[in-house]
């Protein structure tokens, strides 16, 4: 038994440091998913079948293949495919990467948001000669996000546990500062408990908080069901 | 430059870590989800206190710190070895998606309609014959579509074992692309592909045990 509250306490500061960039890198990543997460649930709804189940299987593959792995393709294989690669930065390279996997997601919750709504209001904004445009805007969107309110905060905690697999391509947070600490004074431990104390920290309030939104929709949704 | 059965033949080396991983994985966290699980819905405040905790605190940190973690503090603070890094890996991969799922079961035993229980101490069955024949089974079909995906969040997950020095898939990707860096785009590629199709049965399973759970249950 080697642990030393010293080093535990001198890491806290450093890392610290790297809490911001984690939550800013968390925060990007999950802006660039919540977007990116449209284009999937568009291109499901595209009338030709073979568009449809083509982007259906892309989606699969990215949701169900290694982020990690996508990390590395973006960071270490794009820039060398001919013509079209670009060397990107880190953290480009993680906020693309997780972005696009997370996307992937996303577009789940927006689309069992879309069919949580009742038939009777496309029916009904047909009938009143709503455009598209309008239809999607004023009648479907407004009733199919709420709900999934609960489940993207969710989402949102759940990308920044994930975030720390970007300091596998050098972005400089938390967890590649208690790394470099370690390799530095062979001190991981202490630095490792840090990292994790952080993360607690974080999300373990954010959860409470959603499970209470949680409650909140569903016993809204509950009156409104009993009401209707 | 490296042909694609030259990249293809490196990584099969990788894939028996990534196989083995995976399997003893899926079983582990099994395992620790059902006891979690079965102890979060007990009486015992002791034993939903300690096992809430537990739930709470893997599920709150990431996995990628706990296996770092579980790999340095294992050997270092608590002098424990384990004979080989696939029992960490499987360890923190395992106490981590046991927490997860602990939840499912959890919930789907709480999603069991109240009337079901009262309808066992009815019949005068035993606590034990009450989850045996009329909780669990009821529970285990709900459990199961979510469970399909946790398998698939596993296999993944196995893909950062690479980071503790296990010799997986993505490790043997690695080694070839820092030999043939103009080959790493086939490497990536060729990976994502292999865990695919690694995670296309898991895929179908997750599909089948939807369309399963519905059947034969009335809607609303």
């Amino acid at each position: 038994m080697n642990w030393s509250w010293t080093v535990f306490f001198e890491t806290i500061p450093l890392i610290s440091k790297g809490l911001w960039i984690t939550v800013g890198l968390t925060l990007a990543c999950y802006l660039f998913a919540a977007i990116f997460g449209f284009f999937w649930v568009f291109m499901s709804r595209i009338p030709s079948k073979i568009v449809r189940s083509i982007f259906g299987w892309i989606a699969e593959f990215i949701r169900s293949t290694p982020p990690l792995v996508q990390l590395f393709f973006i960071f270490y294989a794009w820039p060398v495919i001919p013509v079209v690669g670009v060397s990107l930065n880190p953290f480009v390279a993680a906020i693309l990467g997780l972005g696009i996997h997370f996307s992937t997601y996303m577009s789940e919750v927006y689309r069992s948001g879309i069919e949580s709504v009742d038939k009777g209001q496309w029916e009904a904004s047909t009938a009143l000669n709503l455009s598209t445009r309008q239809k999607w805007t004023k009648i479907i969107l407004p009733q199919a996000i709420p709900p999934t309110i609960p489940m993207l905060g969710n989402y949102l905690i759940i990308m920044f546990k994930e975030v720390p697999l970007a300091s596998t391509i050098g972005v400089v947070a938390m967890l590649h500062i208690a790394n470099d600490y370690g390799s530095q004074y062979y001190k991981f431990v202490e630095p490792l408990t840090v990292v994790a104390l952080f993360f607690l920290l974080l999300s373990y309030p954010s959860a409470i908080l959603i499970s209470k939104l949680e409650k909140k929709y569903n016993r809204k949704f509950d009156k409104k069901a009993m009401t209707s | 430059m490296g042909s694609l059965p030259d990249i293809f033949s490196t990584l099969m080396q990788g894939l028996k870590v990534t196989l083995l991983v995976l399997v003893l994985s899926i079983i582990c966290s099994t395992i620790i989800a059902l006891v979690a699980g079965l102890s979060r819905v007990s009486t015992n405040r002791l034993v939903t206190g300690v096992t809430g905790f537990y739930v709470e605190i893997f599920r709150g940190t990431s996995l990628i710190v706990q296996l770092f973690w579980f790999s340095y503090a294992l050997p270092g603070l608590f002098n424990i070895h384990l004979g080989s890094d696939i029992w960490v890996a499987v360890l923190a991969i395992s106490l981590n998606y046991g927490a997860y799922m602990s939840e499912i079961v959890r919930g789907s035993i709480q999603a069991v309609p109240a009337g079901q229980t009262e309808a066992s101490i009815a019949l005068n069955l035993s606590k034990f014959q009450r989850m045996r024949h009329i909780i669990i089974p009821q529970a285990v079909r709900m459990m199961l579509p979510e469970y399909g995906n946790y398998l698939i969040q596993i296999l993944k997950a196995t893909s950062l074992v690479s980071l503790i020095g296990l010799t997986d898939l993505l490790y043997y990707g690695n080694i070839y692309r820092s030999t043939h860096l103009s080959d790493s785009p086939t490497v990536y590629l060729l990976l994502l592909v292999m865990y695919f199709v690694i995670a296309l049965p898991l895929i179908a399973f997750t599909k089948k045990m939807e369309s399963m759970s519905k059947k034969g249950v009335a809607l609303g």
